[in-house]
Formats: C-alpha cells, structure tokens, sequence
C-alpha cells in the first residue's frame, strides 16, 4: 500500500491491524463504553461477519447485543430506526450498500428526516455501515457506490475512510455522533493493514487529511480511491509533477476550506470519485472549487468517475470503469496541459 | 370473537367479511360490560373531541387554513380511544397518516395539533410535519408517518427498544409493550411483512393494530387484498398471534385490547389486531367517495361508535342529559380556542429552515431545540 502519513497527534501506533479489524476495535470499544450501542445484520453474530468484520463479537457481547437479522433490510434497518428514536445506538449491518437499496424508505425517508419532522423530539442516531463500490468482479447489482445517490439528503452524515486508522477513528466518531452515519467500507480494502493505535480515539467529522503534500495540483477524493491518488501521485512525481492529496474522510460534511486551501496554492484541481458522474458528491466538489477559487483556478475543475455504465463484471472492464491510477495520471497531465 | 356475538341480519353491506366465511380468529373477550362509568365517560368525551376537531379541521381545510393532505379520523374513534385506554402512559405508539385521534387520544392538546396544521411554531412539530406527522414525546407518540406501513418497522424497534432497555440495560424483565397502527391498505407493503417476521422472530412485546376501514384509498379490501376477509392469518403465517376486534365498540376496544396488551407484555410477543371499523369520511379531503354507495355509508353511519358508546351509558343511566350538553359545550369551546390560539400563533421564523437539521450544530445548521409544547417540561 502506498504511504500514509497520518498520524494522531496525541497517538503513536506500535501495530499494523487489517481494516476490518479496525472497525471491530472500534465497534467493541463503543459496546463496552455503551450499553445502548448493538450490532446488527446478515451474519454479523453466529457467521461471525459475512466479511468477518465481527468476528468474536457475539463470543464478547452475546446474542442480546449482536444480532443475527435475516435477509431483511427493510425492516430490520427500519427497526434499528425505531430503537434509535428511543435512544438506543443501533449499528446497522448491510452486508454490502448495494443491499440498502431495498431499504431506501427507512434509511432516507426516515433515519435523516426524524428529527427535522418531529420538530426537534426525536433524533436518530444511528450508523448504516458496510461495503461499498466496486471491485471484486461482482456484477453491476453488488458494486453499489451509494455516495452518490445518499449523499444528496439533508440530515445524514457520510463518512468514506481510506486506511485503517481512519476506519477506527471516524467509527468511533460516528458511534458517538447524535445524528445518523452513513459508513461506507470497502470490501476490496477490508485486508489493507496500516497502523492503528490501540487506545480510543475520534476522528472529527469534516475535517479532511494531507496524505501527500505537494505543489502543482490539488488531488481531491475519499475512500478506496485516495490510495489510486497516491499511487498516481507517486507515478507523476516520476514526471516532475508534485500532487497534493487530500482525504475528504466525510464528504457530509465537507470540509470545503481545505479543498480551497490547497487549490490555492496549487492553481489546479482533480477530483476523483468512484460514483458515477452525474450529479455526484464529485461534480459537487468541483462546484463549489469553482465558485470558491473562480480566479485562483488555471483550469476548469477536472473529474475521474466509475465510468457512467453499469458495472461490468470482466476483470479488464471492470479495472478500466474504475478510477484506477492511469486514469488519474491522465486527467492531471491534461489539467496541467501537459497531456 | 367479539364482533360476531350479535349477528345482524338486517345490515346488507359488511366490507369486511364474506358472510359466513371461516376466519382464523380466535376468541377475544367478548366484554363490553360497563368499567367505571366515570372512566367510561372520559372515553366519550374523548371520541367527541376527536369528531369535533376533526369536523373543524375540515372547515379549516376548505378555508384554506390547512395546506397539504388531510386525512380525517372520523368514524374510527373508538379504537384511538380504546387503545390508549388499555395501554400504560409509557407504552410508545406510533401511527400512520391519519394521525390526529391518536395524538388527542394519547394527551397532545388540542392547540398544538390544530397549530401543526396550520403550519405554525406552535405546532407539535413546529409547523415542520403537518398533519401526517403528530408527534409527542411527552405522550410516547412517536409520530405520524406518511409512507403507507413504513411506521410498522419502527413500532417494531420501539418495543425492540424497551425490552432492550429493560432486559439488556437494566437487567430486568421487560415492562412495556409498543402499539404500531397501520391500515388494511399497508397489508400489502413488504416493510410490514418484514417487521412481522422479525417481531415473530425475535420476540417482540409489539401490537400490531389494523384499523381494518375496508378501504386502500378508493380500493376495497376484496379489490387489493388476499385473504381479506380474513386478515389475521397473515401474522398467523409469522407465528403472531390474530385477533379480531370490533373497532366500531370503545367497551369492546378497551377490554379486548387490554387482554391483548398485558398478555404481550406478560409474554414479551407481538399480536396482530384486525381492528374491524369504517372511515366515515372520503380517504384525504379530496376524495369524492365514488367507490361506494351511500346506502353503505349510511349504514355503518347508524352504527356510529360514539352513538353506541352514548347509548351504553345512557341505558345505565350514567349520562344525564345536562352533564352531555355540558360536555359537547366545553369540547366546542376547547376546539375554537385551539383555532384561535393557532390563528395567532406566529409561523416558524426562517431560523427554524435550517433548525433541527441535525443535533450538533456546524456549517449553516443551527443545532435542535424542542417545539413550544414540550419547553420547560422533564421528559426523563
């Protein structure tokens, strides 16, 4: 994996853990600290996680916290939505988020519109979590990425990490958090094993990340395609061209003052996003950069997508729809009129 | 099987049953003997209330005082009355769209609701739900929802929650049960056949209540519903038990809901309620009710619950006539000062647009606060 440079402040990590267990560390750590905290899901207690994400956690909490649904998403995250207005803290499973679109009434309709409706008496809080995007050769129906489709709701909150310590960290966050969370993992970066402190910690919403400093173009994304930027960055750092990456880590909020901060100094921008293009949280980005940095810009606003088809399943055709390294390396070099 | 105890032959129209067609019911209670004729009177009061601020609402609506849809309880107070009756203060509720009876019958004051309505800052809901969404932390109401049987996984979670509470938290038994209402034309929705089989599943302390007026909209049950004559074999299907209850019979509404309520409790299982009764009004304020005939209507129109409530009472001598007129004065009076009051409420100030957004304040959202009804009050 490519470098990361993140480190807490106050933290120093002495392990490298995988992703997933990343988020079980911080799932468990909040089911300690929290009797209202509960998992639930497709596999998550006796299966010990379809993706192994909570592994042992039935063992650690028993059957009366993690809770085995079936293949139910409708009622079951429209239950979790129920016990949150009563002040539980649900953590609701999707085995992947392709498999919410079946329960898109109670996570839209419902979790981020209670409050607002009820006149201020009833929150939700609540985190949705699971898999996200594409990537594993499964067919356009399981390669899901929602952020595009959700993240156009008001009274949700979207956290897209891109390394393990950002997993525990904004889980933790969102666990904690009073409104809903929207949490979207990847499973092609479940295995991904970075440096994660031990201790609990929270990672604050709407504060993004430098993972690479650089000069000439500010690099914008979130999620599994911030490591593509890094890659693409260390390519084009080949070619004389010194990338700044940035990690949105939550695109709701969006911390929109980094985003300037860095286009102002470089003059050029590339978002990457693996949603599809058309009206995503990408063409917001690049939106709002223009209406921020109008005059700092020495181009318009480039984006790299999923490409606007439906996922397709062969391996080559799969890599080429994503927003793979090489697709990056050539938007930069056309931003940058180097092309 | 209560509703059947005293077969009718003179009553051409039932829009529920095909006469003489088995249902899976099992006995409920059958009592509608007189409870404390005090208590008794309350009820009726109540069930005025609602027919009264209903009555209103409709004035309100065609002056254009009220936006949006409008969907009138009238004919079916009993089991709003009934129900809150069986169940404890504590016991949260949840509902459909129809929702005005359920939050007078639960405590919500007449003002609050009509000024919701009216799209007012002292609405229930500040003016931002309107009339498809009464909520009421206060009385455990926890709404209102306007998407057809979306509300019965959250009644569902709601008694998920209290046992969780009660069993997991505090390590003791579980003391309360949810009551979600739907009606029959959310039978046919997956959300609620899901929440039945995880209710069923992981055993639920949940009533699932269906207030069974014959009529999806301008669709009768026949037209939309398999098996709509008998309903309950549904839940029976998800291993809940059914239960067939006359709607239209507050006495019968309060003893068989009790029974129904306490044995969930006792148990901590769902049970599923085919809550036999008739809208008396069209579907929402812009229904011309040309899917029925008025011979139907006024049928069931003769058999008005709280005519028969009144009559109960009256037979036992328990309603002089003054203490009736007295009532119907001061629940006359009780509504046109909820309408004043409404009228001269302020609408939500343009700080309220981007107000209980989200808890935690950031960016232009400008945190939560609860609604004028519940300041200054301990909702622990």
């Amino acid at each position: 994996m490519s470098t990361v440079t993140v480190i807490d402040p106050t933290m120093t990590a002495t392990r490298e853990i995988e992703f997933r267990d990343a988020l079980r560390e911080a799932m468990s750590q909040e089911m300690r600290r929290d009797p209202r905290v509960f998992l639930l899901g497709e596999e998550v207690a006796q299966y010990n996680g379809a993706y192994k994400v909570s592994k042992g956690m039935l063992d650690e909490f028993g059957p009366r916290r993690i809770i085995d649904t079936p293949i139910s998403e409708s009622g079951f995250a429209g239950m979790a939505i129920g016990a949150a207005m009563m002040g539980l803290r649900p953590i609701v499973e999707f085995m992947s988020w392709s498999f919410s679109l079946v329960a898109a009434d109670p996570i839209l309709n419902n979790a981020p519109k209670m409050l607002y409706m009820s006149g201020g008496q009833f929150g939700c809080p609540i985190v949705f979590r699971g898999n996200d995007g594409a990537g594993g050769q499964l067919g356009s129906t399981h390669s899901w990425c929602v952020e595009g489709l959700y993240s156009n709701v008001p009274g949700l909150k979207m956290a897209i990490p891109s390394c393990p310590e950002d997993a525990k960290g904004l889980m933790t966050t969102a666990i904690r958090d009073d409104d809903p969370v929207f949490f979207l993992e990847s499973e092609r970066m479940l295995g991904m094993k970075g440096p994660v402190p031990e201790g609990d910690y929270l990672i604050p919403f709407g504060q993004a990340k430098v993972r690479r400093e650089g000069t000439d173009c500010t690099l914008v994304s979130f999620g599994r395609p911030v490591n593509f930027c890094l890659d693409a960055a260390a390519e084009l750092a080949k070619e004389g061209i010194s990338c700044e990456v940035l990690d949105m880590r939550t695109i709701r909020p969006l911390d929109i003052d980094s985003i300037v901060r860095s286009v102002r100094k470089t003059n050029y921008c590339v978002v990457v996003d693996q949603s599809w293009s058309f009206g995503s949280p990408g063409s917001e980005v690049a939106s709002q950069v223009h209406q921020h940095c109008f005059d700092d810009l020495d181009n318009f606003v480039h984006r790299v997508h999923s490409a606007d088809v439906p996922t397709p399943y062969a391996f080559n055709l799969e890599q080429e729809y994503l927003p793979n390294a090489r697709r990056i390396c050539e938007a930069v070099r056309s931003c940058l009129y180097r092309a | 099987m209560s509703m059947l105890s005293e077969p009718s032959t003179s009553r051409p129209f039932d829009v529920h049953g095909k006469p003489g067609e088995r249902t899976s019911a099992p006995a409920t209670t059958g009592r509608r003997d007189l409870v404390d004729p005090a208590l008794c009177r309350q009820w009726l009061r109540d069930m005025l209330m609602i027919r009264e601020f209903e009555n209103r609402c409709m004035q309100q609506y065609q002056d254009k005082k009220i936006g949006g849809f409008c969907h009138i309880y009238i004919g079916q107070e009993a089991i709003a009355v009934g129900c809150t009756a069986a169940v404890r203060p504590n016991d949260p509720i949840v509902t459909a769209y129809r929702d005005h009876g359920h939050a007078l019958a639960r405590g919500m004051a007449a003002r609050h609701c009509m000024a919701e309505m009216f799209g007012k800052i002292g609405g229930c809901a500040k003016g931002k739900g309107g009339s498809m969404h009464m909520f009421d932390r206060e009385h455990h109401l926890y709404g209102g929802h306007g998407i057809v049987g979306a509300q019965i996984p959250l009644g569902v979670g709601l008694a998920f929650a209290c046992k969780y509470m009660d069993e997991v938290i505090d390590g003791r038994p579980n003391s309360r049960v949810a009551l979600a209402f739907l009606g029959d034309g959310a039978l046919n929705q997956g959300a609620i056949h899901e929440a039945m089989n995880l209710a069923g599943l992981l055993d639920i302390p949940c009533v699932i209540i269906c207030e069974n007026n014959g009529y999806s909209m301008g669709t009768s049950i026949h037209r939309g519903t398999t098996m709509g004559h008998d309903i309950i074999s549904k839940a029976i299907g998800y291993g809940i038990d059914g239960y067939v209850v006359d709607g239209m019979d507050c006495l019968s509404v309060y003893h068989d809901m009790s029974a129904i309520v306490e044995k969930c409790r006792r148990e901590s299982r769902p049970a599923f309620v085919d809550m036999r009764c008739y809208r008396f009004k069209g579907h929402s304020m812009s229904d011309p009710r040309k899917y029925r005939t008025p011979e139907e209507e006024n049928q069931y129109a003769s058999d008005d619950p709280i005519g028969r409530l009144k009559l109960h009472l009256e037979e036992r001598g328990e309603l002089p006539e003054a203490v009736l007129k007295e009532m119907q004065k001061e629940i006359r009076d009780e509504v046109r000062e909820a309408i004043a009051w409404s009228e001269a409420s302020p609408e939500p100030p343009m700080s309220e647009l981007y107000h209980d957004v989200f808890v935690e304040p950031h960016g232009p959202f400008n945190g939560t606060s609860l609604p004028q009804m519940l300041q200054r009050k301990d909702l622990r």
